[in-house]
């Protein structure tokens, strides 16, 4: 019976996510412009499901303290209440309303994630197409400094980082874009390196174009692919580090919400059976292949690759 | 060449072959027969994608991944390819029919002796065991031969070179004595001198062992040295069939005619210029890579409205020397001078005049345009650097630059280089050097990756482009027939160092250096006893 069970509501969730997809992509293909809804009409039903749950994250995120029924830190009723209809997902270790620290949690969780990645490519795909173009000891200096960097186990090396300069969300922020930046250095220097040794790439220099010039319109539109699929990738792992982070309590700092520590603190309520501390760790897991299922369709767009 | 034994090999009736694109089957082969008997050598020949190679891997009921063949048969011997299961076909592959592909470099697994990949089919087939596959090998070694044929197995691929390779290959296509070889382009890679080799050995073996083979390439010169009939294939449908000499003397179609006719193009020389400054001037440069000097000692001048050709096979310097006047390699000794200043050796510390004023043509048109840009950038961006042109005048200029080479602006302006065929990628770059307004352009093999009537087109716009902007051209190539059309002063290079340098009309008449000579008398002619004569000549001359 269980088993059955499982299988409807596999059934019902695969169908529901082709109906949204197929339902956002016929709505956005109407409502755009015409070169706009040529590149939509292209989308898998994946992705455009995927669209349908980052715009909803964004939203909440946005919005949060307008959907949140309650505050983020505020004590509302007492710990680990069940759902009702007040707390509609119960409440959590210290009795603030879980659905409400979710709601904040998607502000703080994604936004940091994403101003991290964001930040770690700029910095990782600017320094790697820059020692790829310029090379000699630019690039030495620049590869070796990475090298240096990598040789440190991403964790402790965060960790050692964040006990010098102190513990706060900028210098999270800050400490592991610039770790992850030297992953995204390696992969932009690699994919230059093939570009840079293009006779378009001879033919600007030889016409006498700038540096700034060179990388971004002739070298970047071309590594483009490869960097959005990283992209994805990596905006995934940020999710677990800053997790890992907060765990050790070098992270987002109570009582701010966030997802990584909600599981942490809401943990014993699995061994009673209570599914609502997966729902944080759910959270994660959904955006986190929305996420790739949108990068993969670009990326399937960007190289021209026919299945 | 016997086509005494009238024993029917492999026919196709009808032969239809789809490809996919977008979503959509496209017909690439509509319906070509096809027969072939025992010991027979047909010639394949057409543009690129005109679907020979297709052809002639459907002669293997295989077809590249996206493609299906549609519709029709292929009998070989008795066998129904297509109704044949996969175990079936490769039963056949590689014992009765065998490949051998353009690129013999590419095709070889680099991490294995040659002898290792030779015995691969035989023992797999079970014809011989890897003993006598060795001494095999060994032996057909000698028959193509190569250097060292006992030897020359033992080593990778590497360590032989492309012309031998290509040999190699051909006989590894020989190891289980099939019936059926088919060649796809194996000497275009290849240079003339080389090829010749290639050739000779290639004709000699399917001979020796009365093997049928369908020859592709669409040079049609190396064509009639090979086949006992020529088939003339247009966007996968056949143009006209007939025996080598009667499609040699008298084509009946059109599209035949034009095609034996395009290598009429020819330029009036123009007379020397003895006393006026030239625009580039070579003086004695050496130049290398590491510890190597690849150039030695070259000098040249390259006059106002003159074509400059520098011929010799790869490995000569001819790029080398491309590299050293744009500045991209700063020679050891030696200088070049433009209207008789010194340019500086590097091209970063040169002005944005003197940049201006030499411009390049690359041989591939595929990688030389940045495939991510349209073609209002591609066209426009010298114009707005160098001349400053803005907005309106920018946009007119662009306009006016796809005029010059004859590509309609509205329907182009905006498009991206893969939306273009390989004759328009190679026109577009053109227009990327004429845009600077430049003195002097340096074509870099800049037809041989075309077909001949689309080549044919780029030469004639180049010599328009020519007298009307009063350019100079710097022409590498290793075509001689390119040579014959353009130049009017031809330098001839081998190992780094000018051979032989003179007016076009003096280098293609006796005396020669012994050099030159080899190039041009291995320079493939229409007349089908062209190769056996000039074997026996050299032979002759030991």
């Amino acid at each position: 019976m269980g088993f059955l069970t499982g299988l409807a509501w596999l059934v019902a969730i695969v169908i529901g996510v082709i109906a949204i997809g197929w339902t956002f992509r016929a709505f956005t293909v109407a409502i755009s412009p015409k070169p706009l809804a040529k590149e939509l009409r292209t989308a898998p039903l994946t992705a455009s499901f995927g669209m349908v749950i980052i715009l909803i994250y964004i939203i909440v995120a946005i919005f949060a303290p307008a959907i949140a029924p309650f505050s983020e830190t505020e004590i509302v009723g007492r710990e680990y209440e069940p759902w009702d209809d007040t707390f509609l997902l119960g409440t959590d270790n210290l009795g603030r309303d879980m659905l409400s620290r979710l709601i904040y949690a998607a502000r703080n969780t994604v936004g940091i994630a994403f101003i991290t990645t964001a930040l770690a490519f700029i910095l990782g795909s600017v320094a790697g197409l820059l020692a790829a173009t310029v090379g000699g000891w630019i690039d030495q200096l620049l590869s070796r400094a990475v090298d240096v960097l990598m040789a440190i186990p991403a964790l402790i090396f965060a960790l050692l980082l964040l006990t010098i300069v102190g513990t706060s969300i900028i210098n999270m922020i800050l400490v592991i874009a610039l770790i992850d930046s030297t992953r995204v250095f390696r992969l932009a220097r690699a994919v230059a390196m093939n570009i840079v040794v293009m006779d378009y790439v001879e033919a600007a220099k030889l016409r006498g174009e700038g540096l700034w010039r060179l990388i971004s319109r002739e070298i970047l539109p071309n590594a483009l692919a490869p960097l959005v699929a990283e992209f994805g990738l990596r905006f995934c792992f940020v999710f677990l580090t800053i997790s890992a982070l907060s765990f050790l309590g070098l992270g987002i700092q109570p009582p701010t919400a966030d997802w990584g520590s909600m599981v942490r603190d809401n943990a014993t309520l699995m061994t009673f059976g209570d599914i609502t501390p997966l729902l944080p760790a759910g959270a994660i897991a959904l955006l986190t292949v929305c996420v790739n299922w949108v990068v993969d369709w670009q990326l399937h767009r960007a190289s021209g690759l026919k299945e | 060449m016997s086509t005494d034994s009238k024993e029917v090999l492999l026919t196709m009736k009808d032969l239809r072959i789809e490809g996919r694109a977008d979503e959509a089957w496209l017909e690439i082969v509509k319906g070509v027969d096809l027969t072939l008997h025992r010991g027979e050598v047909l010639g394949l020949i057409g543009e690129s994608g005109a679907g020979k190679s297709t052809i002639g891997l459907a002669a293997m009921g295989f077809a590249r991944d996206g493609c299906r063949i549609s519709g029709g048969e292929i009998m070989f011997d008795g066998i129904d390819m297509r109704a044949s299961s996969e175990s079936e076909l490769r039963s056949l592959r590689g014992r009765r029919i065998a490949y051998v592909a353009q690129s013999a470099a590419a095709s070889f697994n680099p991490a294995h002796k040659l002898i290792d990949q030779y015995s691969e089919a035989p023992v797999q087939h079970g014809v011989m065991a890897r003993s006598e596959a060795e001494g095999d090998a060994t032996d057909l070694y000698r028959r193509m031969q190569l250097p060292n044929p006992d030897e020359i197995g033992f080593r990778y691929p590497h360590q032989v070179s492309g012309g031998q390779l290509q040999r190699a290959m051909t006989a590894m296509a020989m190891a289980c004595r099939p019936d059926l070889i088919i060649f796809d382009e194996p000497t275009t890679a290849l240079d003339v001198t080389t090829q010749i080799e290639v050739l000779a050995a290639i004709r000699n073996i399917v001979e020796q062992f009365n093997t049928a083979a369908i020859y592709i390439t669409h040079d049609l010169a190396v064509v009639a040295q090979m086949a006992d009939k020529i088939k003339v294939l247009l966007k996968g449908e056949e143009v006209e069939e007939a025996d080598t000499p009667t499609m040699l003397s008298a084509p009946k179609e059109d599209y035949t005619k034009s095609l034996w006719a395009v290598r009429s193009h020819m330029r009036e020389e123009q007379p020397p210029v003895r006393d006026s400054t030239p625009i580039v001037a070579v003086r004695n440069v050496t130049a290398g890579y590491g510890p190597i000097d690849v150039l030695k000692d070259v000098s040249f001048d390259i006059h106002q409205r003159r074509t400059v050709a520098v011929v010799g096979e790869s490995g000569s310097g001819k790029s080398t020397t491309a590299r050293v006047i744009t500045g991209l390699l700063p020679p050891r000794r030696g200088e070049v001078l433009f209207n008789g200043e010194a340019l500086p050796a590097d091209y970063r510390k040169r002005s944005r005049e003197q940049l201006r004023h030499a411009q390049m043509i690359y041989q591939m048109a595929d990688t030389a345009l940045n495939p991510k840009l349209r073609l209002r950038e591609l066209i426009g961006r010298p114009a707005q650097m160098y001349l400053g042109l803005q907005g309106k005048q920018l946009e007119d200029r662009i306009r006016n630059l796809l005029d010059l080479i004859e590509l309609e602006p509205d329907d182009y302006i905006d498009r991206l280089p893969s939306e273009l065929s390989g004759g328009q990628k190679q026109r577009i770059g053109i227009a990327r050097a004429l845009a600077a307004e430049p003195q002097f352009i340096i074509c870099d093999e800049v037809t041989s990756a075309l077909d001949q009537l689309v080549a044919e087109g780029i030469l004639k716009l180049l010599d328009k482009l020519q007298t009307e902007f009063d350019l100079a051209y710097m022409f590498i190539t290793h075509d001689l027939a390119t040579v014959r059309a353009i130049a009017d002063e031809v330098v001839v290079m081998k190992e780094g160092m000018v051979v032989e340098q003179g007016p076009k009309s003096e280098m293609f008449q006796p005396p020669h250096d012994p050099y030159t000579e080899l190039l041009l008398s291995s320079v493939p002619e229409m007349d089908p006893n062209w190769l056996t004569e000039l074997l026996e000549k050299r032979a002759a001359a030991g």
